[in-house]
């Protein structure tokens, strides 16, 4: 099929497509750009004078920048070793004939369909309140002192709630994966003597690595641009406490009214994701070719 | 030592028997083979022996010490699956080194091991591959080190070579052979196969629903089968089973007679045909003749025999190779 004639024939067939695709990514990206070289702040009307590199130098040395950029890489490292070793671990036990496993499985993906506000507000409501909270009362059930999760470990909370919203996805992944597994290569280990851990390490867990990767690369994408958990629980802070990178353009562009500086964190943001992009794609790219 | 008794064993999935109360005795060093039609329960009663399945009653003996609650991994036995079951990411050399490795054996002497079953196995080129690229017979030749390097009581073979092309089976079947021979271990070998249990096996169990319908070495079991189903299973191409008047003075409901106990010619004998389909492959002639009143029969010939589709021939029954079976199926 791959003759000359055939493969203009996709090309062009394809063209619109990839046109359509091009224009959709490069357009916004390149006003983002634009703005970003501006001085262009919604308080002052009028004025879009050219600031050259202005707008980056503020923003690449604003103490928040690099408060953010830790957050962002301490919440996505967080979520990801959370939804992938709990995901290994529940896939597992789904995997396990027992009883009511219709009704498990079903109950363990149930939060992935939870609207990410939802979800957040759901968390901070009915379980972290200090006050009226579920934990704070068992707390007090147990005669100890309610703790303030959102005020006391304002990252950790969001990130149990981020990790819960992701661990269905991790485990969904890992399941299928784990079915996949010859059952042969697990008699023939018990034959060859290893034990349940022994056979977890040596023959699980090299049969999940492509799966591992899959979810860690898909998650990655979408944890680093983590924003409505933080705007409806803390709202980036106590001070600069929960600002991600994403959540600080925001507070640039929207709060601050300053769309030059909020344009130059967006492309600062854009840089960033290429950079563990190249990263993850070489881990995957030893990973997916066996 | 590598002795196995099993002893009014039974297993049931479900409520479905598949292995009534079944006593086999395995002997030392023996090269034991478990035939059967697809079905018959050879894989679980391999399995049972492995440890694999828990038997459901009755007791399975390794050396005179009870074994019957014993996990796989302590009784002593290496398995060979039929899908090979190596572990793809792991290089041939550690595939072959990690039940030594499970047994925390000292690394020198898992080199020493793996490097003796590498040369004995032709793997030596091909140590530090990954099992993707190999090709099948190479393969199965990592499983069986796997299998060798433990230095096991007794082998359990699940129809290793059923993956392989003709050409192959027939090589890897002559290396199992000479294994047995080197080695002197107990080997317990399922197949489908008659041939390769003829060939192979210094016993043959045929199994039928579980049932073990005959024990016994392969020129026994091919000369002097139990009952019908014994002789129909042993033997390619299949015997000739006759009943009706054609049984005439010989006091039986069913007799029968292999393909190449029937004499051939073309002028004269008991029983007259016209030849269906001939198979001419040289070393022999396969003639599957019908006859007026017997059905159709298949006869052997020696070499070539110059016969064509239509032709007309006789055959003679060779009086004392002749097998009589009673209305119950059993042999007279
Ligand atoms: N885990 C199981 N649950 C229920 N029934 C089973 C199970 N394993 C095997 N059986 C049944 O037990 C019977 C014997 O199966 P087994 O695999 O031992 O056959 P076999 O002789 O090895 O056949 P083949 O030559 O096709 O491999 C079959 O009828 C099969 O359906
Ligand atoms: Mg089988």
């Amino acid at each position: 099929m791959a003759t000359a004639h055939s493969r203009s024939a996709a090309r062009i067939m394809i063209s619109p497509a990839v046109i359509l695709l091009l224009g959709w990514m490069l357009i916004p990206l390149s006003m983002t750009l634009y703005f970003s070289f501006l001085r262009y702040n919604l308080l002052m009307p009028g004025t879009h004078d050219w600031a050259g590199f202005l707008n980056y130098r503020f923003f690449l040395t604003d103490p928040a920048f690099f408060a953010a950029l830790k957050n962002t890489l301490i919440l996505v490292g967080g979520v990801l070793a959370i939804t992938i070793v709990g995901g290994v671990l529940l896939a597992i036990l789904l995997d396990q004939p027992m009883w009511g496993q219709g009704i498990v499985r079903i109950l363990v993906i149930a939060p992935f369909f939870v609207m990410p506000t939802v979800g957040a507000l759901v968390w901070k409501n009915m379980f972290m309140n200090p006050v009226n909270g579920l934990f704070a009362s068992l707390a007090k059930g147990i005669g100890m002192q309610p703790f303030d999760f959102l005020g006391e470990a304002p990252l950790a909370s969001i990130i149990l709630m981020v990790a819960w919203q992701w661990l269905p996805f991790a485990t969904l992944i890992l399941l299928t994966a784990l079915q996949s597994l010859d059952s042969d290569q697990l008699e023939a280990a018990e034959m060859d003597g290893a034990g349940p851990l022994s056979r977890f390490f040596h023959i699980m867990l090299p049969h999940l690595a492509r799966a591992i990767t899959v979810v860690v690369l898909i998650q990655t994408i979408f944890l680093l641009s983590v924003f409505a958990e933080i705007l409806v629980t803390t709202n980036g802070g106590p001070g600069y406490a929960t600002t991600n990178i994403t959540y600080l353009v925001y507070a640039q562009s929207l709060l601050q009214f300053d769309v030059g500086g909020g344009s130059a964190g967006g492309i600062v943001a854009v840089i960033l994701a290429n950079i563990v992009a190249i990263f993850l794609m070489r881990m995957i790219g030893k990973n997916l070719d066996i | 030592m590598g002795h196995i008794s099993l002893n009014q064993i039974t297993k049931t999935f479900g409520n479905v028997q598949v292995i009534p109360p079944l006593d086999l005795e395995i002997r030392d060093g023996e090269f034991i083979v478990f035939v059967g039609p697809s079905g018959c329960g050879k894989s679980t009663l391999l399995r049972l022996i492995a440890g694999l399945e828990d038997v459901t009653s009755g007791e399975i003996q390794i050396d005179g010490r009870q074994a019957t609650e014993v996990p796989p991994a302590k009784r002593g036995l290496a398995m060979v699956f039929q899908s090979y079951a190596l572990y793809p990411h792991m290089s041939v050399r550690k595939n072959i080194a990690f039940p030594l490795k499970m047994a925390g054996m000292e690394k020198s002497e898992i080199d020493k091991r793996v490097e003796g079953a590498a040369r004995v196995l032709n793997l030596t080129d091909y140590l530090d591959r990954r099992p993707g690229q190999l090709s099948g017979g190479q393969r199965q030749r990592v499983a069986i080190g796997r299998a060798i390097v433990r230095e096991p009581a007794a082998f359990l073979f699940d129809e290793p070579l059923s993956n392989l092309d003709a050409a192959l089976r027939v090589n890897m079947r002559l290396e199992i052979s000479e294994l047995h021979n080197n080695l002197e271990t107990t080997m317990i070998y399922v197949t489908h196969d008659q041939v390769e249990a003829m060939t192979m096996a210094d016993r043959i169990v045929v199994l039928q629903a579980g049932v073990i319908e005959q024990v016994g070495t392969p020129l026994e079991l091919y000369s002097q089968p139990r009952n019908i189903f014994v002789a129909g299973f042993i033997g390619s191409p299949k015997m000739n089973f006759i009943e009706g008047d054609a049984v005439g003075h010989s006091e039986a409901a069913k007799i029968g007679i292999r393909p190449e106990h029937l004499n051939l010619s073309t002028s004269e004998g008991e029983w007259a045909g016209t030849v269906n389909v001939s198979e001419h492959l040289g070393s022999d002639t396969f003639l599957h003749v019908q006859t007026e009143k017997l059905g159709t029969l298949t006869a052997r010939a020696d070499g070539e025999f110059p016969v064509r589709h239509g032709d007309k021939v006789f055959l003679t029954p060779q009086e004392d190779k002749i097998h009589r079976f009673g209305a119950d199926g059993l042999s007279i």
